[in-house]
């Protein structure tokens, strides 16, 4: 068992909760990841920021400037990840983010440092089932997942070639647009959800666009995992340094409704 | 020319999208069903006459193609008049600044708008930097009948803003972008946020020959009209072959149109010039000059960019060429050795706007200014009998009033 294979219980749902490495600085991160676990999260997607972040909302955007605005560097948010890793040892942290700044010295320097720093996976947004090459192979010889992100144009035809190399569990993104807008409709969601477990045994955790503790718990009721994240990226952006106990209450919201949700 | 040699220039990229280790299709998975419906309907359009008939007819009789060739007599002259002895090649310019709307970018717009009527789409979104594209691409919407959105950088809408009303006369939304640096790049940002959330009915006409394949490939290959005119009309007119191919660079769709058809005629040397800005060693627009490898926009290809990937502003006097990117078959092109690339300041495409203005009665855009400087250095050094072959992309209409500020006139 691995640590992201073990945050999946059989009884209830995962919850994934995002933030952005680096935001509101380097050295705040650490108290809003421990917010995260206090509130319940069972995995961590820790946002790696970039300068051009194409698939996000405004949210996630402004929350990547701010992080850079503060002079996150890539060593920082492997230093972050390093910290939350001695802290946590159980709870899975997974990163979330761009090609370039994945790549940029190489595929192989990317997976080791992920190694060093005891992250358990990486989403890549921009690097479709085609572009694998250019960093699957070297994070699976780490054992590091791949994870990677079914849409809902993602036809019958085009799902094993996703699934191909998919590892750790499957993000499906229930609305065909960009971070933290609309949620998609219950219906939609526990259908396709159903269409991807009929093809792999990976758990499947569904978001964008989740924001309340009921649209959570109906997610919670058809799917493996809940992936909040714009809405606790919101939290803090709007207190800052002081976010810890406000991300800390509305996580815990989130977890109790999907604790109670089956 | 064989199109099927292996030691061929022409037949990039390979089947998956890449020019050597560059080009590939870097998107979110919501866009990857799309780029590979386009790619096969652009290969059932590529294999369809009628596809070829309406877009030759359309460029003949609505574009006003064949643009003219023209040799630029006192030009050259001007530049022999400080050459060493013996100096200074012939200088001509492809005139695609006399197409319909001003530049070359209609080219690729009537291609893309005949892809996007094949497809069944039923609304155009695109980026603009310098505004050309967001007017070509008006253009062809209004003469198809799309709805047109245009995205634009905040900062881009205040240098350009005659050709904002231009797209707003011609039907067009134009969106203005303040994320980022509020520039080209920012819009393009903008374009794939609002593309990914509209792909059902949404075509995104891309106006360089950039992002995920098969755009750096349908774009090249729409804008190939200027080289294969060029080709032809050189041959026509002189009996042989230019000795150099210049053309600016932003993203690189005018150069790629102009050199590709050449590749082959390995007697034809070329040279890409980028915006070197302030200069390289301050803010400038030149990846390949002071940029990396990287992946940003769909594809792999040169980048300013710092140590950990951020990608850098770009700057450049012209808003065309204002992008911290390139096409990934430039980055392919200058790895393999076979185009030169140089970069003209914006000083020196300032100059050369007024010297274009001055001694051949043409005002230039901004863009091709900077092609020109370099057409002047590199007459210097050849020559009489050899031949210069520029494109002369765009018109200066749009630029005079960024040119009257930074010569320090009121207009």
């Amino acid at each position: 068992m691995t640590r992201l294979s073990s945050a999946f219980p059989s009884d209830r749902a995962a919850l994934v909760a995002f933030v952005t490495g680096g935001d509101p600085s380097p050295a705040d991160t650490a108290t809003i990841l421990d917010a995260l676990v206090e509130g319940g999260a069972d995995i961590i997607e820790l946002g790696m920021p970039f300068t051009d972040p194409m698939a996000d909302g405004p949210s996630i955007q402004e929350a990547n400037i701010r992080s850079l605005g503060a002079g996150t560097k890539t060593a920082d948010i492997f230093a972050i990840a390093q910290a939350f890793r001695e802290r946590h040892p159980d709870t899975p942290l997974v990163l979330m983010g761009y090609a370039n700044p994945m790549t940029i010295r190489g595929a192989d320097w990317f997976a080791e440092q992920c190694k060093a720093a005891g992250v358990d996976g990486v989403i890549c947004v921009d690097i479709p089932t085609e572009e694998d090459d250019s960093l699957g192979p070297a994070l699976r010889a780490q054992d590091i997942a791949t994870i990677r992100l079914a849409t809902p144009t993602t036809d019958d035809a085009r799902l094993p070639a996703v699934l191909d190399n998919a590892t750790g569990f499957l993000y499906y993104v229930s609305v065909a647009g960009i971070t933290g807008q609309q949620q998609a409709a219950q219906d939609s969601i526990a259908a396709a959800v159903a269409k991807l477990k009929a093809q792999t045994d990976l758990p499947v955790a569904v978001g964008f666009g989740v924001r309340t503790p009921e649209q959570a718990a109906d997610i919670a009721r058809v799917a493996d995992g809940v992936v909040v994240g714009s809405a606790i990226v919101e939290i803090v952006g709007e207190h800052g340094k002081a976010a810890g106990p406000h991300v800390r209450d509305y996580v815990k919201s989130l977890s109790d409704a999907i604790r109670s949700a089956r | 020319m064989n199109e099927t040699s292996p030691n061929s220039f022409r037949n990039q990229p390979d089947d998956r999208g890449h020019f050597g280790e560059f080009g590939g299709r870097y998107v979110a998975e919501t866009l990857m069903p799309l780029i590979l419906d386009l790619e096969t309907h652009y290969r059932a359009a590529q294999q369809d006459p009628a596809f070829a008939e309406e877009f030759d007819d359309l460029l003949e009789h609505y574009v006003g193609r064949p643009s003219p060739l023209y040799y630029a007599e006192r030009l050259t002259e001007d530049v022999r008049k400080d050459a060493p002895d013996g100096k200074g090649a012939q200088i001509w310019f492809k005139r695609d600044e006399l197409n319909h709307t001003g530049a070359h970018k209609i080219n690729n717009c009537i291609g893309q708008i005949l892809l996007a009527k094949r497809m069944g789409k039923t609304r155009i979104i695109a980026e603009t930097g310098a505004g050309q594209h967001g007017v070509a691409t008006a253009t062809v919407c209004a003469r198809f009948g799309f709805p047109c959105t245009i995205f634009m950088g905040a900062t881009d809408i205040e240098r350009q803003k005659p050709n904002i009303f231009r797209m707003k006369l011609l039907g067009a939304e134009v969106v203005p972008v303040t994320s980022g640096s509020a520039t080209l790049k920012d819009a393009m940002n903008e374009a794939l946020r609002h593309w990914v959330a509209h792909v059902h009915d949404t075509f995104y006409i891309i106006g360089t020959a950039a992002g995920p394949h098969p755009y750096p490939e349908l774009v090249r290959d729409f804008q190939s009209v200027i080289g294969k005119e060029a080709r032809a009309q050189m041959l026509d007119r002189t009996g042989k072959l230019p000795d150099l191919l210049v053309a600016a660079i932003g993203g690189g769709s005018n150069a790629i149109g102009l050199f590709h058809p050449f590749l082959d005629d390995r007697d034809v040397k070329m040279l890409g010039v980028e915006a070197a800005g302030r200069g390289l060693d301050k803010e400038h627009a030149a990846s390949l000059a002071g940029g990396g490898p990287g992946i940003l926009h769909g594809n792999k290809t040169y980048l300013l960019q710092d140590e950990d990937g951020q990608i850098d502003e770009a700057h450049s006097i012209s808003a065309g060429l204002d992008y911290p990117g390139i096409g990934p078959e430039h980055s392919w092109l200058k790895e393999s050795g076979r185009v030169d690339y140089d970069s003209a300041t914006d000083r020196e495409a300032l100059d050369a706007f007024q010297l274009l203005c001055r001694t051949e009665g043409i005002i230039p855009a901004l863009e091709p200014s900077h092609a020109i400087a370099a057409v002047t250095r590199e007459a210097m050094k050849m020559e009489r009998d050899q031949i210069i072959l520029a494109n002369l992309c765009g018109r200066g209409d749009k630029d005079i009033f960024t040119v009257a500020e930074a010569l320090g006139t009121e207009m």
